[in-house]
C-alpha cells in the first residue's frame, strides 16, 4: 500500500474516520462532557493534548520494543505512557486554571481510560506510520474528537429548550442524537480514497 | 504469601469497614445480569458495545473475551488485595488487566483468525473498558475470591447478553441473518444503515427507550392511566 500523504491522513482521522462517530472510540467522555459547549471545548483541548503527547511517546516506545524484540509488552507500555501523559495534563490544568480543573472534574483523570487515545496509539502502530505521519494522525484525531464533542454540545444545548416526552429524556435521546450526527458524518465516507 | 484465600474457609473478619465481606447469595450473580446490567443500566463500556455489535457472532466473541478478562483480573486482584498498596492500586489493576487482555488477544489470534480480523483493535481496547476497572476497584479489591468470581461471571454474562441483544437486532435488520444464517427469503432488502455506525447508536437508543418506557409503565400501573404511549 502506498503511504498516504499528510493532509490525507489528517482529513481521514478528523472527518472521514472520525474517532467518535465512525469508529466508536471515546464514547464515555463524548456522552459525559458534551452537555455544555464550554466544557466540551476544554475537554476536547485536553484530550487533543494527551493524544499528541502519547502518540509521540508511543512511537518512540514502539521503536524501542521492536528493537528489543519485546512486542508482547506493547499494550502494557502504551497504557503506562497514557497514564503519565494524563497526569502531566492534570498537574498543568490544576496549576494554571483551577476553575477548569473543577469543571472537568472526574473526566480529567478518566482520559486515561478513554479508548480514543489507546486506540490512536494502536492504530498508528498497525498502520505503520512514520514519526511525522503519527504526529499528523494524532492531530487529526484530536481535531475530530473536539469537532464531534462541540457539535454534540451545540445540539444538546438546543435540546434543553425543546419539550420531550419524559420517557425519552436522558441517555436514550442523547444516543439518538449521536446516531443522527453519525449519519451526517457518513456523508464524508469515500472522501480521500479507500482505506481499511 | 500470608493471604491464601481459600473460598471455603472464609477470610478472617477485619476491623476495616471497607473490608466488609459480602455473603454469597444468588443476588451476587444475578445483579450483574439485570439490576446492575453494565450496559443498559450503568451505561459503562459503551465503546465496544457500539463498535463490535454489527453482527451477533462478533458480539458473542467480544462478550466472552471481556468475561474472561473480568474473571481473570478479578481473581488476581482479589487474591492480591492485601499486598497491593492503596496508593498504586489503580496502576496495578491496569497492569493486571493488560496482562489478561494480552492473553486473550493472542488466544483469539490463534483460535479464529476471522474473528480476530473483524474485532480488530477492539480486543486490545478491552483494557480501557470501564466495566473491568470498575469491578476491580469497587468489588474485587474488597471481596474474597469466590464472590468476586461469581459477581464477575454475572457482570460478564450481563455484558454479553447486552451485546447479543444489540448485535442480533442489528444483524437481523442490517443483513437479514442471525449468526450468519439467512433468516428471510432472497428478496430481503437489507436495512444497511443498521450495520453501519449510526445503527449502533439507534439500536442502543431504542433499547434504552424501551426499558425507560417499561419502567415508567410499571410505576404508573397503580394509577391505571392511559397515558403510556408507545415510543418504541
Amino acid at each position: 500500500m502506498v503511504s498516504p500523504s499528510l493532509p490525507l491522513i489528517f482529513l481521514d482521522a478528523a472527518v472521514v474516520n472520525n474517532f467518535v462517530l465512525a469508529l466508536f472510540l471515546g464514547i464515555c467522555p463524548f456522552l459525559g462532557t458534551s452537555a455544555k459547549k464550554e466544557t466540551a471545548l476544554n475537554m476536547g483541548l485536553a484530550t487533543m493534548f494527551v493524544m499528541v503527547v502519547s502518540s509521540i511517546a508511543a512511537y518512540g516506545v514502539n521503536w524501542l520494543l521492536i528493537a528489543l524484540d519485546l512486542e508482547f509488552l506493547r499494550l502494557i507500555c502504551y497504557i503506562a505512557i497514557i497514564a503519565s501523559a494524563v497526569h502531566l495534563v492534570e498537574m498543568f490544568v490544576k496549576k494554571y486554571s483551577p476553575a477548569l480543573f473543577r469543571s472537568l472534574g472526574i473526566f480529567l483523570p478518566l482520559i486515561t481510560t478513554n479508548c480514543a487515545i489507546l486506540g490512536l496509539a494502536l492504530f498508528q502502530t498497525a498502520k505503520e506510520y512514520d514519526f511525522l505521519q503519527s504526529l499528523v494522525y494524532s492531530l487529526g484525531a484530536g481535531t475530530g474528537f473536539m469537532l464531534a464533542l462541540l457539535l454534540m454540545a451545540g445540539l444538546r444545548e438546543k435540546l434543553d429548550l425543546a419539550r420531550l416526552p419524559t420517557v425519552s429524556q436522558g441517555a436514550a435521546m442523547t444516543l439518538m442524537l449521536a446516531g443522527l450526527l453519525s449519519l451526517a458524518f457518513m456523508g464524508f465516507a469515500g472522501l480521500g480514497g479507500s482505506h481499511g | 504469601m500470608a493471604e491464601t484465600t481459600q473460598p471455603g474457609t472464609g477470610a478472617k473478619p477485619t476491623a476495616d469497614p471497607f473490608n466488609r465481606q459480602e455473603s454469597l447469595t444468588a443476588d451476587t450473580f444475578l445483579r450483574g445480569l439485570w439490576q446492575e446490567n453494565p450496559v443498559f443500566v450503568m451505561l459503562l463500556g459503551m465503546c465496544p458495545t457500539l463498535a463490535v455489535t454489527n453482527s451477533a457472532i462478533n458480539a458473542l466473541g467480544m462478550g466472552l473475551a471481556t468475561t474472561f478478562v473480568l474473571l481473570g483480573s478479578g481473581a488476581l486482584v482479589s487474591l492480591l488485595r492485601h499486598l497491593i498498596p492503596k496508593q498504586v492500586r489503580i496502576a496495578s489493576y491496569i497492569v493486571i488487566i493488560a496482562t489478561f487482555v494480552t492473553v486473550v488477544d493472542y488466544a483469539i489470534h490463534a483460535i479464529s483468525l476471522e474473528l480476530y480480523a473483524s474485532l480488530g483493535a477492539f480486543i486490545q481496547l478491552i483494557v480501557v473498558n470501564c466495566i473491568i476497572l470498575g469491578r476491580a476497584e469497587a468489588y474485587a479489591s474488597k471481596q474474597r475470591l469466590l464472590p468476586t468470581l461469581v459477581n464477575g461471571l454475572g457482570m460478564g454474562l450481563g455484558f454479553t447478553l447486552a451485546l447479543l441483544s444489540l448485535g442480533s437486532v442489528r444483524e437481523i435488520l442490517g443483513s437479514g441473518s442471525l449468526f450468519g444464517y439467512p433468516l428471510f427469503g432472497e428478496d430481503f432488502q437489507p436495512w444497511l444503515v443498521m450495520v453501519l455506525p449510526p445503527g449502533g447508536f439507534f439500536v442502543l437508543g431504542a433499547w434504552l427507550l424501551l426499558f425507560a418506557w417499561l419502567k415508567q409503565r410499571r410505576e404508573r400501573r397503580p394509577l391505571a392511566s392511559a397515558g403510556a404511549t408507545s415510543h418504541g
